[in-house]
């Protein structure tokens, strides 16, 4: 038991990181699959998991952060249902990629890297998608939008 | 699929395969890349098989390939063994193109046929089509005609034929070929393949004899793509590189580094690296022999220093992917500080060929102290955009006017972006400048890793380096201080200068900002990162000064130093722009009367210019 709290909070269960966790026992360097695969579970990576985690792999605590914290993929507060990827990479950006972000961002009510309140959106502007030739693009969770305008967002919006 | 015991059966097996189909017999390639996948490449395929199926036409195959390159047409579509070439297909095509091309034996449904712009002309043929014509494609031979996710389609294509020939050579013959053929590193400073696995393969290490090979899929250089199509749409060939490099340098074990944002390629992979261990073409005793590799995928997480060699082996390892002072090399010590060899994907891609057909052959190709062919992802303002195969030494005019179809919309050539943000632009000047390590680097760009950003008159250099360094400086690791602070300050610099507060000295201090980063930093990102401004400074100074001194964009693309203004003559007074798009009331006007923009109050956000119907609003 915790005692830094008073004693109040007690250890808590986390099955599914278990899971996860036996997945990847005796495996070199599996700290990045295994925050991989804790985000896919919970969408972002909670802060008691992570304590869960450093204690049971005991490794600092402070490395998970550290890792966590370097690398664009990893996000340590909840996200939107939908992840809507705008790709602002070379190719999309001399096509107008920053007209379609700050159309998203209009409509939304939110700036890229945030969520919307209602926790339905979130705004991920992104380096590069790799799909150049459809400039500008953009992902919503799988399905990408290719050859996109600040006059489709609404469309775009609209099917989820 | 049993497992191979020996390099008699494996080609036994490629007898059986090819005894097995009939290349006479039509067959639909529908390209199941990225591009195309989004273009709608699923539902066509989908609605092809229940045509065929519908129509009884069962032995008709149809066959999910990888890129053909012509990402921007997609959905592709390439019906053989006619070689018509299909593009935009849609599911309501699928019913006629069965109809007259499969039933029809190869007649054609025009409106799908390729419409160039630049010519005016329809191309049936993906032979005279002129976005093919100058390619040579080895590396991405067979993306486009393979299915991605069959083994039996690459061992028909000679799959695993070069890796059978190596296992009966010594590994420094092996080397020898890679050596004479003059490969280079695909990946970005173009160092020899040959010389690398030399180094790998006299690689001491800790005296365990435990050796890694590592592929670096991080393709994190914004507007390149062929990598990615390479791991789609040809994972076999990847593998089949990588053993070969195995066995060259001695090691059992490797790791395929992919972006995680290439979630098609990573599935591919899987899928691939699953048949190979089935087949025994990897895991231990590969075809019976005592050779055995062992291959893992590792997931990226979103980091461009990652492409970073001792970076990369730092994030394999579970740490943050921070680059180290070299030496040591990671060929004497990387991953777990263990020999490690570490090539690009498109290098590995190169090397079955290489043994296959010789290194004379490869050596014949391209110039001569840059052999071989070179994969380009032409994008940006170009008529045709896509991944483009050449063999070295191509002009770039050949490259951009006669592959990409040049500039749309009757705008001007200005610059094109070579190698990504570690490059940087070649100008008009430039376009007889043949395309190899050596030339595109006296020229003040990079070969990097093929990424051919075109731009034309309406792109500001200025802003077009800025967008550059915000991307370095944002990917920058903050190991070392040069690259850390350095891209900071050059890059508070640049916006200050787009936002109309550029003062007299930046450009020097840009200048000299710019040759301390490069000299002083740890890795490759920051000895490159300042490579897009200094060479946009070289060849549009103007640009610069333009903006510094005149406060004036001359490509009109910096908003704050544009002034919005109504052409009195074209101006129909519809109130368009004063009710539906100025913001802040900054137009005056009643209907049917020229209107005018007050500009004290005008925050020049542009969308009078995008509203009105008849191009009245002038920014410049």
């Amino acid at each position: 038991m915790c005692e830094c709290c008073g004693g109040h909070a007690t250890k808590k269960d986390f099955p599914q990181v278990d899971a996860i966790l036996a997945k990847f026992k005796g495996v070199k360097g599996s700290l990045m699959p295994i925050l991989q695969a804790i985000q896919g579970e919970y969408g972002y990576l909670p802060e008691d998991v992570m304590s869960y985690v450093a204690e049971e792999m005991d490794i600092p605590l402070s490395r998970i952060y550290g890792v966590a914290t370097f690398y664009a993929q990893f996000h340590l507060k909840p996200r939107g249902a939908n992840i809507i990827r705008i790709c602002l990479g070379t190719a999309c950006h001399v096509k107008g990629a920053g007209k379609v972000l700050s159309a998203f961002e209009e409509k939304l009510g939110i700036k890229g890297g945030e969520t919307t309140p209602d926790l339905k959106f979130t705004l991920e502007p992104i380096a590069c998608l790799g799909a150049c030739g459809l400039a500008p693009v953009v992902m919503v969770n799988e399905d990408t939008y290719g050859k996109m305008s600040a006059k489709k967002v609404t469309e775009v919006l609209n099917n989820y | 699929m049993e497992r191979l015991r020996s390099i008699e059966e494996l080609a036994a097996l490629r007898d059986k395969i090819r005894a097995s189909v009939d290349h006479s017999k039509p067959c639909v390639f529908i390209c199941g890349g990225t591009g195309c996948k989004a273009s709608g490449a699923d539902k066509a395929r989908d609605a092809l098989v229940k045509v065929l199926e519908a129509k009884g036409l069962n032995d008709i195959k149809v066959k999910m390939t990888g890129c053909h390159g012509f990402c921007e047409k997609g959905a592709l579509m390439i019906v053989e063994p006619y070689d018509i070439f299909y593009c935009h297909v849609q599911p309501e095509d699928m019913e006629e193109v069965v109809e007259k091309t499969i039933i029809g034996k190869g007649e054609t449904v025009e409106r799908l046929l390729y419409h160039d712009p630049v010519s005016g002309n329809i191309f049936t043929h993906v032979k005279d089509n002129p976005f093919y014509a100058k390619q040579q494609r080895t590396a991405l031979a067979n993306c486009g005609h393979v299915d991605a996710e069959s083994v039996e389609d690459y061992i028909e294509k000679d799959g695993y034929a070069a890796l059978a020939k190596a296992l009966q050579m010594t590994p420094e013959e092996v080397i020898e070929e890679v050596l004479k053929s003059g490969l280079r590193g695909r990946g970005g400073a173009g160092f020899p393949t040959g010389k690398k696995w030399e180094a790998g393969r006299n690689a001491k290490g800790d005296g365990t004899g435990k050796k890694y090979m590592v592929c670096n899929g991080d393709e994190g250089d914004p507007g390149a793509f062929m990598d990615r199509s390479i791991m789609e749409g040809d994972p076999y060939k990847l593998i089949e590189g990588m053993a070969l490099g195995a066995y060259s340098v001695g090691a059992d074990e490797g790791y395929i580094y992919v972006r995680a944002e290439y979630p098609l390629a990573i599935k591919r992979l899987k899928i691939a690296i699953g048949h190979c261990l089935e087949l025994g073409l990897l895991g231990d005793n590969i075809l019976g022999t005592d050779f055995s590799f062992h291959l893992k995928i590792k997931e990226g997480a979103g980091a461009f220093v990652c492409g970073e060699s001792t970076a990369l082996t730092s994030s394999i390892e579970g740490y943050r992917g921070m680059p180290r002072i070299r030496p040591p090399q990671t060929t004497d010590a990387g991953l777990w500080e263990k020999p490690t060899v570490l090539n690009n994907v498109e290098t590995f891609t190169s090397v079955p060929d290489i043994i296959l057909r010789g290194s004379a052959w490869y050596a014949s190709l391209g110039t001569e102290k840059s052999t071989g062919t070179k994969t380009f992802a032409i994008s940006g303002k170009v008529n045709r955009i896509g991944l483009a195969e050449v063999p070295m030494g191509l002009t770039v005019k050949e490259l951009i006017f006669d592959i990409a179809g040049g500039v749309p919309d009757g705008k001007e050539f200005k610059a094109v972006q070579m190698g990504g943000p570690s490059g940087g632009c070649l100008t008009k000047e430039h376009l007889d400048l043949p395309i190899d390590y050596e030339s595109l680097t006296k020229a003040g760009a990079i070969m990097g890793s093929g990424g051919a950003v075109v731009v034309d008159e309406d792109t500001c250099m200025v802003d077009f380096a800025r967008f550059f360094l915000d991307f370095t400086q944002r990917e920058s690791c903050g190991k070392c201080i040069p690259c850390r602070e350095g891209t900071k300050r050059m890059l508070e610099i640049l916006n200050r200068i787009c936002a109309g507060e550029g003062r007299d000295g930046d450009i020097e201090l840009l200048e000299e900002l710019g040759k301390m980063i490069i000299s002083s930093s740890l890795c490759g990102l920051g000895k490159t990162a300042p490579n897009p401004v200094l060479s946009t400074i070289q060849h549009f100074r103007h640009e610069y000064e333009a903006h510094i001194y005149d406060k004036k964009c001359p490509a009109a693309a910096c908003q704050p130093l544009l002034t919005f203004s109504i052409d009195q003559e074209k101006c129909k007074g519809c109130t368009k722009c004063v009710k539906k798009a100025c913001p802040v009331g900054a137009i005056q006007g009643e209907a049917k009367k020229a209107h005018t923009i007050d500009d004290k109050r005008c925050v020049k956000c542009g969308a009078c210019f995008d509203i009105c119907p008849f191009d009245a609003v002038i920014k410049a």
